[in-house]
């Protein structure tokens, strides 16, 4: 599913009803299987460091691309605050990947090479599995 | 924080920490008082006496992953910076509100930045809290409410990529429409 940039620009809640349609099929996919979730650390250090900048470049970059099955949430503090901003990418049958410090542009690098394309950024990955 | 609403978000990152299913924000702009009334509030698990107490203490945190919590001192740093305050009212199992004042003129003060941002960062957790934003300024009012957008979208989730990131645009046309000086 593609969304156009004339669709990314809506604003009334009439363009918010048409939205529903085209979000609802890929939806369907994320919550039956569990499509993949990136979590965002928002504590106030993640803020302080740009978290929320990084959040909106995520919901942005999903949209234009319309991965609807993409869950996004967030969590507080994970105890790296110099490694802030923070982002876990959970992909289903892969271990989990911390990434930091992350800003708009790795985060969109992130989703074109981790999400879209399976390749893990090495650059900016500081650990992987459970020990972050 | 370079901006008043990443201290907003950090409060309103505090209420989803203690459990909140209800969150209300609000802003009030009153141009001709010279001042910016700004409150969150939630239904959290509250805070009892000593706890509240302590809650603007930096060396202090209810977390367990670092042992400082900046959030609130920062906050209300910056509110007696500009001339204002800030009070916390705190009823255990029942919630938990933040209420501040700032002098909308003073040279010290943060613009309020992208609330956009912030309110479709808070509503990826529509799913478990009810979000209330209502901000008043000159030209008026603008009012966001993620029950009444859930129940626009029936049953697809308010929570879908495209739809947070409608809500982030919403907000930031909205606010400028109603004319916010902050």
């Amino acid at each position: 599913m593609r969304i156009s940039k004339e669709e990314l620009r809506v604003k009334t809640r009439e363009e918010l009803q048409a939205l529903r349609e085209s979000a609802k099929a890929a939806l369907a996919v994320r919550d039956q299987s569990g499509g993949p979730r990136v979590v965002i650390a928002m504590g106030t250090c993640g803020i302080g460091a740009g978290a929320r900048e990084v959040m909106s470049a995520l919901l942005e970059d999903l949209a234009g691309r319309g991965l609807a099955e993409v869950t996004v949430s967030q969590t507080g503090c994970m105890g790296l605050c110099d490694r802030e901003p923070l982002v876990q990418v959970f992909c289903p049958g892969q271990p989990s990947v911390t990434y930091g410090p992350v800003t708009p542009a790795v985060m969109r690098r992130i989703v074109a090479d981790h999400l879209v394309n399976g390749q893990v950024v090495q650059e900016y990955c500081i650990a992987t599995g459970s020990e972050a | 924080m370079r901006e008043l609403s990443l201290h907003i978000l950090d409060l309103a990152r505090n209420s989803l920490e203690a459990g909140a299913t209800q969150l209300t924000i609000s802003l009030t702009e009153q141009p001709e008082k010279d001042l910016l009334l700004v409150a969150v509030k939630d239904n959290g698990r509250g805070m009892d006496e000593e706890t509240l107490h302590r809650a603007t203490d930096p060396f202090y945190t209810s977390r367990t992953t670092r042992r400082q919590g900046l959030g609130l001192p920062l906050f209300r740093a910056m509110c007696e910076r500009c001339e204002g305050s800030m009070e916390i009212t705190s009823t255990p199992a029942q919630g938990t509100t933040v209420r501040a004042t700032v002098r909308l003129s003073h040279l010290d003060r943060p613009p309020l930045g992208d609330m956009g941002g912030v309110l479709q960062t808070l509503a990826c957790e529509a799913d478990r809290v009810h979000l209330r934003y209502r901000h008043e300024a000159a030209g008026g009012v603008f009012e966001l409410d993620t029950e009444d957008l859930q129940r626009e979208r029936n049953e697809a989730s308010v929570t879908a990529p495209t739809v947070l990131h409608w809500i982030g645009e919403h907000v930031r046309g909205g606010v400028r429409e109603i004319g916010s000086k902050a």
